[in-house]
């Protein structure tokens, strides 16, 4: 196994963490949600609040994609 | 034709400007693309609320309800004394979403898919943080990274990990951005060349090209969401950080 073959299996474990970063997002969403079903007049003010957690954790997924694009096309 | 789904990034140089050595400064496709979004917010603003009404028309509205959303948004995040950065944020968030919206077009270039836009929206930011946080708190700005009521032993940890948090924000901040408009149009010229390959192949491929063209459609459905939402959560974190600055201290 070349440099190449482990270059192209870490991308694919890099893509791992995107994955792992859905799960997060989802729960953020899903228990938002939850909560918004339980008390809807105060869905609403913590909105901005939901994508700002969203954003964060969807954050580091992408780190994780820049990640496999290094090893593809960089490194 | 060359199958190359980054081509649509290739920056352009039409003319050049100077050369320092080996430094050009050149006018590109970018440059061109930057301008025209710039022209675009202050003809499209100028024009909305030239002739103000009370009962604002179609163009009016859209304007104030932009300029409303963000004010709340920066006083929601950074109170009433963050409103100093209303002008920074406003102007922020209609430059990232025009550019987002633009690049949807075909044949158009996306300016914040290119790392290098993006990570100087995102110092720009950072650095008015830091300038503005010391030349208004002094060394009092620095109680940002030292959490109150925090056991002795912890705290030595608890400030380099302080630090590093805000180190690392204009490089989460630059990179959502461009990481998410950077994919989102990969992936929709990948579907477009599975179209193309699909509908070359005979008469069968007809039909089967029309799958991947119904998720370029909805692919562009979604990627308009994100480009307005990568807007939104560019200004929402900008006003956050820009919180820093106005009330540092936990």
């Amino acid at each position: 196994m070349g440099p190449e073959a482990g270059k192209f299996i870490g991308a694919g474990l890099a893509c791992l963490g995107m994955g792992l970063a859905g799960v997060g997002v989802g729960n953020i969403f899903g228990n938002f949600l939850s909560g918004a079903l339980r008390n809807p007049s105060a869905a609403d003010g913590q909105f901005a609040r939901a994508f700002i957690g969203a954003a964060l954790a969807e954050g580091l997924g992408i780190f994780s994609l820049v990640v496999a694009l290094i090893l593809l096309f960089v490194a | 034709m060359v199958v190359d789904p980054i081509h649509q990034f290739e920056i352009k140089r039409y003319t050049d400007l100077l050369n320092l050595g080996s430094v050009h400064f050149s006018f590109t496709n970018s440059a061109l693309f930057m301008i025209a979004i710039v022209a675009f917010i202050f003809f499209f603003l100028t024009f909305a609320t030239r002739g103000r009404t009370l009962v604002p028309g179609r163009a009016q509205s859209v304007a104030e309800m932009g300029y409303e959303f963000i004010a709340k948004m920066v006083r929601d995040s950074a109170g009433s004394e963050g409103m100093v950065f209303f002008p920074l944020v406003f102007s922020l968030f209609m430059f990232v979403l025009v550019a987002n919206l633009l690049g949807l077009i075909p044949y158009t270039f996306t300016v914040t898919a290119h790392l290098i836009v993006t990570a100087a929206l995102a110092l720009l930011v950072i650095g008015t943080v830091i300038v503005y946080g010391f030349m208004r708190h002094g060394t009092h700005f620095l109680h940002l990274f030292v959490p109150s009521g925090v056991p002795a032993f912890l705290l030595p940890f608890l400030v380099v990990i302080e630090v590093i948090s805000f180190l690392s924000r204009p490089i989460s901040l630059s990179l959502r951005l461009f990481a998410n408009m950077l994919a989102g149009h990969i992936a929709l010229k990948v579907f477009a060349f599975f179209v193309v390959g699909l509908a070359s192949a005979g008469f069968l491929g007809w039909f089967g090209a029309v799958l991947p063209f119904g998720m370029i459609v909805a692919l562009t459905a979604l990627e308009l969401l994100v480009a307005v939402l990568q807007a939104y959560v560019f200004a929402v974190l900008t006003s956050i950080y820009l919180n820093d600055a106005v009330h540092p201290g936990h």
